[in-house]
């Protein structure tokens, strides 16, 4: 820029304003094209925006579940944001063999009392959604395949998740996702 | 390109001449597929599968918009409209059998083509740019006929999206909203199927234009051919018109029918019996597949399965991404000066007994089950694959001595091949 301003200046010497300074054009020139760039950013900025989920879709992200009917050892299927949501009562043994892993020895090392809420040891609820790519786990309804850990299993790629929903095996990152979620009394709880 | 001895399109009636003047595309055709534009008269049938792929995609273009006259991109009705087509609409059966394995003709066209290239070296110099455009419409191809599956919203439409888009998932810290952000939900819905329609819709025109630009890079070296010695004098090549339309008229006659053979006699030979059930969120399909066209790129992905340094997963979209995106540096990876394999002995070992076996296992396996053997098996093809591209190409392309290039094509044409008969091949006469 600097030496076309320079050769510029020797063409046009009428032009001059500032001996070796900045033209008027060279000002203009970047005022108007700021001006337009942050008119194009302006623009941008809702072209992207419009993409993420809208308010309707996010109104629908909090859902309440009763979990008084459910027995040790069994589990639902409850859908928060549109994807399944698992809630399952421990049985004792379940949770003997949750606590009995060293939590050093796991992938996503965490312990049932963080995966749980405080008193409420054997409820345990997590997004069924296995965090490999996102397949729903079996493992929630009646007899089906819990996999080697007694947890959940994932027939897509064959991710093993033991009683804590903790991964255990296969190629899942990391744990089934715990969502926020409060007990709104001893048995409603409240999910987002 | 236009050779100094092209002939001249000479307008011949009034009309013609008017045009001509005006907006001059007869004499635009005339130049680019007519009697104007030489091509090499040794071009053999792999020659043939660029029209092809000009031909489905043209073919994909109206019969989608067919289909999209009476489909509804809505997660309510879309299976339904889809059915509606497939049982109410007037031949509505046929226009989706015809779209859908028209899909799978686009690929298998578009994979031969890519073939060709792979084999003589169609991507050397001076031919880089058209190969780069290649490239990136064979890109397009991958995301207009992942967002077409996703349609008829049937259980492998969901799950594929859903997928799909956890690929994203899998980049750190960003990942999660980025996926979020492409649905426009939590998991795919009326958001997301809206707008894969009307990108799907968009592709294919961005194609187009894309292709118009491959052809006009095409039309300045002009076409190679399976010698990749360059065009010499005017006894090499022949007009457009008539030897190549009707050479890729033949061809065309015979695609049509295979294609027809399985529109009409084996429609869902190439789909997925879970997509004639409706799309449910809270059931995953025992065996969840892709299209079969997106096979050996699912093997690589599913490949990767320990972590190190990144978690396994991320590995694995990296390499799957990777391994298209290598191909926009082929061009300077293969420093042969040589282009044809069929003068290349070590390159032509490593390609026949290398990159296609090591492609075959991927096809196979990115169909078959996440199970031993195939991870096995993926893993060490999704490792030659690499090799092969990355080392063993830049290495072979530098270290082998080449066969005896014919002098022209004319002499390649009219004496026995790989026969020096002019004596003035000691070097490759590129
Ligand atoms: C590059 C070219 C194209 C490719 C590779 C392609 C691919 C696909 C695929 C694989 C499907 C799913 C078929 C099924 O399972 O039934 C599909 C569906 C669909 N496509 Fe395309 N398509 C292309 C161009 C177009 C165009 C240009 C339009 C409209 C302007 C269109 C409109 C549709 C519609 C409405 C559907 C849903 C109906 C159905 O599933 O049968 N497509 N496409
Ligand atoms: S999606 Fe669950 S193992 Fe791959």
């Amino acid at each position: 820029m600097a030496d076309t301003t320079a050769t510029d200046t020797k063409e046009h010497s009428p032009l001059i304003e500032k001996k070796d300074g900045v033209r008027r054009r060279d000002f203009l020139d970047v005022a108007a094209l700021s001006a337009a760039g942050i008119g194009g950013l302006a623009v941008v900025y809702p072209l992207i925006s419009q993409m993420a989920p809208s308010e309707d879709v996010l109104a629908a992200s909090t859902t309440e579940v009763d979990v008084s009917a459910i027995e040790a050892g069994q589990a639902i299927k409850a859908v928060f944001r549109k994807q399944p949501l698992f809630v399952r009562r421990l049985t004792p043994t379940e949770i003997a063999e949750a606590q009995a892993v060293p939590v050093s020895s796991l992938r996503d090392p965490q312990t049932l009392d963080e995966r749980t809420k405080e008193g409420h040891l054997d409820m345990l609820v997590t997004m069924g959604v296995c965090t490999h790519l996102g397949c729903v786990p079996l493992g929630a309804a009646e007899g089906e395949n819990k996999g080697e850990f007694g947890g959940y299993f994932c027939p897509c790629h064959g991710s093993h998740y033991d009683t804590a929903a903790r991964i255990r095996k296969g190629p899942a990152p990391t744990n089934l996702v715990v969502p926020d979620y409060e007990f709104t009394s001893d048995t409603v709880i409240q999910v987002g | 390109m236009s050779f100094p001895w092209a002939r001249q399109y000479e307008p011949a009636t009034g009309l013609t001449k008017w045009l001509d003047e005006k907006l001059p595309v007869p004499r635009l055709v005339y130049n680019a597929v007519g009697a104007g534009y030489p091509v090499p008269r040794n071009l053999n049938y792999f020659w043939n599968f660029g029209v092809l792929a000009g031909f489905f995609l043209m073919l994909q273009i109206v019969t989608g918009i067919v289909l999209a006259m009476h489909y509804a991109a809505n997660a309510q009705v879309a299976f339904a409209t889809t059915e509606h087509i497939m049982r109410d609409i007037n031949w509505g059966w046929m226009m989706r059998y015809a779209h859908a394995n028209g899909a799978s003709f686009f690929f298998i066209v578009i994979y031969l083509h890519i073939f060709r290239g792979l084999y003589y070296s169609s991507y050397k110099a001076p031919r880089e740019m058209i190969w780069l455009l290649g490239v990136v419409i064979f890109l397009l191809m991958m995301a207009t006929a992942f967002m077409g599956y996703v349609l008829p919203w049937g259980q492998m439409s969901f799950w594929g999206a859903k997928v799909i888009t956890g690929l994203f998932g899998a980049i750190p810290l960003v990942g999660e909203p980025i996926q979020v952000w492409l649905l426009g939900g939590f998991a795919p819905d009326n958001a997301a199927l809206n707008r894969f329609f009307s990108l799907h819709f968009l592709l294919p025109f961005v194609t187009l234009g894309v292709v118009i630009m491959h052809i006009w890079a095409l039309h300045i070296p002009g076409s190679s051919n399976p010698t990749g010695v360059e065009v010499k004098s005017e006894s090499d090549t022949v007009p457009f018109h008539p030897y190549y339309t009707a050479k890729d008229g033949f061809g065309l006659g015979i695609a049509l029918l295979a294609y027809f053979a399985v529109v009409f006699f084996l429609p869902n030979y190439l789909g997925h019996p879970d997509n004639y059930i409706e799309a449910n969120p809270l059931s995953t399909p025992a065996h969840i597949v892709p299209e079969w066209y997106f096979w050996p790129f699912y093997a690589i992905l599913r490949a990767f399965t320990t972590d190190f340094i990144l978690p396994a997963k991320l590995w694995g979209v990296i390499a799957m991404f990777a391994s298209i995106l290598l191909w926009f540096f082929l061009p300077w990876l293969d420093k042969s000066p040589v282009r044809s394999g069929h003068y290349r002995p070590l390159f032509r070992k490593f390609f026949w007994f290398g990159l296609i076996p090591a492609m075959a296992v991927l096809f196979y396996c990115g169909g078959a089950p996440a199970e031993e053997p195939f991870v096995l098996l993926s893993q060490f093809a999704t490792a030659y694959y690499f090799l092969h591209f990355l080392v063993i190409l830049p290495i072979v392309s530098q270290i082998e001595t080449p066969e005896p290039l014919p002098y022209s094509i004319t002499e390649a044409v009219l004496h026995s091949d790989k026969k020096p008969v002019l004596g003035e091949n000691t070097a490759p006469a590129v």
